[in-house]
């Protein structure tokens, strides 16, 4: 899951890592009350969960209140990377003598937390890692012992030569990694961490991905969460027990498996079809699951066909083919459902299955190929 | 021969009283798997399918002599039994438990890496070599006993691909569901080793998808090392960026780990990258000629 800016920030503050004061406003007059509390230049920032709003002129610098409405009311409303603008974050300008990076990630080579730092901040670390990697130091930290406060001084080391601000990048340095382990995160950044002309170090910005397997225990955490109208339907699905994403095309898939469901979407696409989605029923399909997918499912209007695609290793063929039939009793249904059944009880599934108007398929490809051209059928019918 | 299990393997089923648990035990005991004890806290003394339960995995090592263990507890309970199978001794560890904060995974690969303990998963089916022994939730009969070694990080797209071996008219040596999650004991390149050095092993299937480095690592690890022709899937061409897809590892963010990539990875290094799971078995017979 992922947080905004502002959000991050309260974390921070709540480790004690020097974040400048600040508020979010939701309009123009919000911002310029803000940024009269704050009295002295502010930086008026997008807060939005995808990258580069800096490059898209969501971050604007305003030195009275009166700029600082203005730059509001240019940034709401703004879309940045297809994502709209709702509120922007009001902040303290700080004078900046020298900028670093400071990052943590989960590294699945080493198996471990990787501390990262760089003299190059303010910019997009990916370029910096793309450019010039040797400006970036890594350091895998043992888990069983943390991040030792010399082991975090050394990596400050790298970035300033004086002590003062190595002092106090490392204590920010270890404040992160506890922030970062105690919110089961997967990233944790800091770019730009800032040196004041009189010494003084700040967090700029502030960017936390949490792992979605630790939201159980971060309630806190996961009250943060905002929800987009197309992620709703992903959250309402996981509820009941179900993987779903949509997207754009017209054949829905629901599959037995995550990556067979990928692999669905693969073959569909490789045929020449689109895929609406990926639906990910999960091991143990009990007819419920099954009825509560088709109902998820059949929610996009772009969907022409369906394709059942399970292969029933634990999951028994037969209940998923009662849950299709009984779905079907449920919704009038007039799509064609193209459904590939193998594995555990198969015999028993095609029986129920004979006296239904599905369409019993006995491969992956087959079941593919049927479904983009029964989709394409009706998508003639329909703009006929 | 075979990888990580076999005839010898003298499974504890940690979490054998709950329901996956005894359905799991009494299937992998049909199946000829050797499951010499179950454990579950507060039901020591119990019998299940046969089996005895006992209060600890210690105590169930020191009377069973078992060697690996499977844990079938759900995810909240399922860091500390990883952690008790490592304390008990057991050589292989398979966890089959979905939904493991990645963080926890971190400390208990660890510390299983320090007592030299294998752990396959978390979030996966298990690892089954045919005719001798499945460990996990893996639908034996649809692998037969051969040649192919077969490492993957799903469940069901394995039984898809395995199936499709099979019907090439070639068996499996083993098969490794290395799990779904990002931070997982066996990788690609561990298992890779493994089936080097097994004799019974002419080629490899590797099935991967979006996500991580680990078919790259693979892919480089092959080019060095690996002399038995490989043969790889990677599902989620078609997967939209910064999107979870099912699995907590299947993610593509900031344009790393596409199954572009990897396929890249793999043909650089003279992989042959199958276009759909039933040429798996097409072109791993081509390379075995």
């Amino acid at each position: 899951m992922k947080i905004h800016e502002y959000q991050a920030k309260e974390i921070f503050r709540k480790y004690g890592i020097p974040v400048p004061q600040g508020k979010v406003a939701l309009d123009p007059k919000g911002a310029r009350r803000i940024a009269e509390e704050i009295g002295g230049p502010v930086a008026v920032k997008a807060q939005v969960l995808v990258g580069g709003r800096g490059k898209a002129g969501g971050v604007k610098l305003a030195t009275t209140p009166e700029e600082a409405e203005e730059h509001a009311t240019e940034i709401l409303g703004m879309e940045i990377k297809g994502e709209v603008v709702n509120k922007v974050l009001v902040t303290q300008a700080v004078d900046i003598k020298s900028e670093a990076y400071m990052g943590i990630v989960v590294d699945r080579s080493s198996k471990r937390p990787v501390v990262m730092v760089s003299p190059a901040g303010g910019v997009d670390i990916e370029e910096v890692a793309r450019e010039t990697p040797e400006k970036i130091h890594k350091f895998a930290v043992d888990p069983l012992t943390g991040l030792l406060p010399h082991q975090a001084r050394g990596m400050c080391f790298k970035l300033y030569e004086e002590y003062q601000p190595v002092r106090e990048a490392s204590s920010v340095l270890t404040r992160l990694y506890q922030a970062f382990m105690e919110s089961d995160a997967s990233l944790a950044e800091i770019n730009p961490l800032v040196v004041t002309p009189n010494g003084e170090v700040w967090a700029i910005d502030a960017k936390i991905n949490i792992d979605d397997n630790g939201l159980y225990r971060q309630r806190e955490i996961e009250a943060m969460r905002e929800v987009t109208p197309e992620e709703e339907q992903e959250i309402e699905a996981k509820a009941k027990g179900l993987s779903y994403i949509k997207l754009q095309g017209n054949i829905g898939c629901v599959v037995n498996g995550a990556g067979l469901a990928m692999a669905t979407m693969d073959l569909i696409k490789r045929y020449g079809g689109e895929p609406a989605n990926f639906l990910d029923i999960g091991g143990s399909s009990s007819p419920e699951k099954v009825t509560n997918a088709m109902e998820i499912l059949l929610r996009d209007k772009n969907v022409r066909a369906v394709f059942f695609n399970i292969f029933g290793g634990i999951t028994r063929c037969d209940d998923v083919a009662n849950g299709i039939v009984e779905a079907m009793e449920k919704f009038p249904l007039n799509i064609p459902i193209v459904v590939r059944l193998t594995g555990t009880n198969e015999e028993r599934a095609r029986d129920i299955l004979k006296s239904t108007p599905l369409i019993p398929v006995s491969s992956m490809a087959e079941g593919a190929r049927k479904a983009i051209e029964l989709a394409r059928g009706r998508q003639n019918s329909i703009s006929e | 021969m075979s990888i990580l299990v076999d005839e010898n393997t003298r499974l504890v089923v940690q979490g054998i009283t709950g329901r996956d648990g005894s359905f799991h035990t009494k299937r992998m005991r049909e199946y000829g798997t050797k499951v010499v004890a179950g454990v579950t806290p507060g039901k020591g003394g119990e019998v299940v399918e046969g089996i005895p339960v006992f209060n600890t995995v210690r105590e169930a090592v020191e009377k069973t002599g078992a060697n690996t263990s499977v844990i079938f507890v759900p995810y909240k309970f399922a860091v500390d039994a990883l952690y008790e199978a490592g304390d008990a001794g057991v050589e292989l560890i398979v966890c089959i438990a979905e939904g493991i904060p990645t963080l926890d995974m971190v400390k208990v690969v660890r510390f299983l890496s320090d007592r030299g303990v294998k752990l396959i998963g978390p979030n996966c089916p298990g690892v089954i070599s045919p005719g001798k022994c499945e460990v996990g939730i893996l639908p034996g009969h649809i692998f037969k006993p051969g040649q192919i070694g077969v490492i993957s990080r799903s469940g069901t797209l394995t039984y898809e691909i395995a199936t499709h071996i099979v019907d090439a008219g070639l068996g499996i040596s083993t098969c490794i569901g290395v799990g779904g999650d990002p931070i997982i004991g066996l990788k690609f390149i561990d298992c890779l080793e493994l089936f080097e050095e097994d004799e019974q092993t002419k080629g490899v299937v590797l099935v991967g998808e979006i996500g991580g480095q680990d078919e790259e690592e693979a892919a480089r690890y092959y080019q060095e090392h690996c002399h038995k022709p490989v043969v790889a899937f990677i599902a989620g061409l078609t997967a939209p960026p910064g999107k979870r897809m099912g699995h907590a590892g299947a993610i593509i963010s900031g344009g790393a780990g596409t199954a572009k990539g990897k396929m890249e990875a793999f043909e650089s290094v003279g992989i042959r990258v199958a276009k759909e799971p039933a040429e798996v078995g097409i072109l791993m017979k081509a390379s075995l000629k």
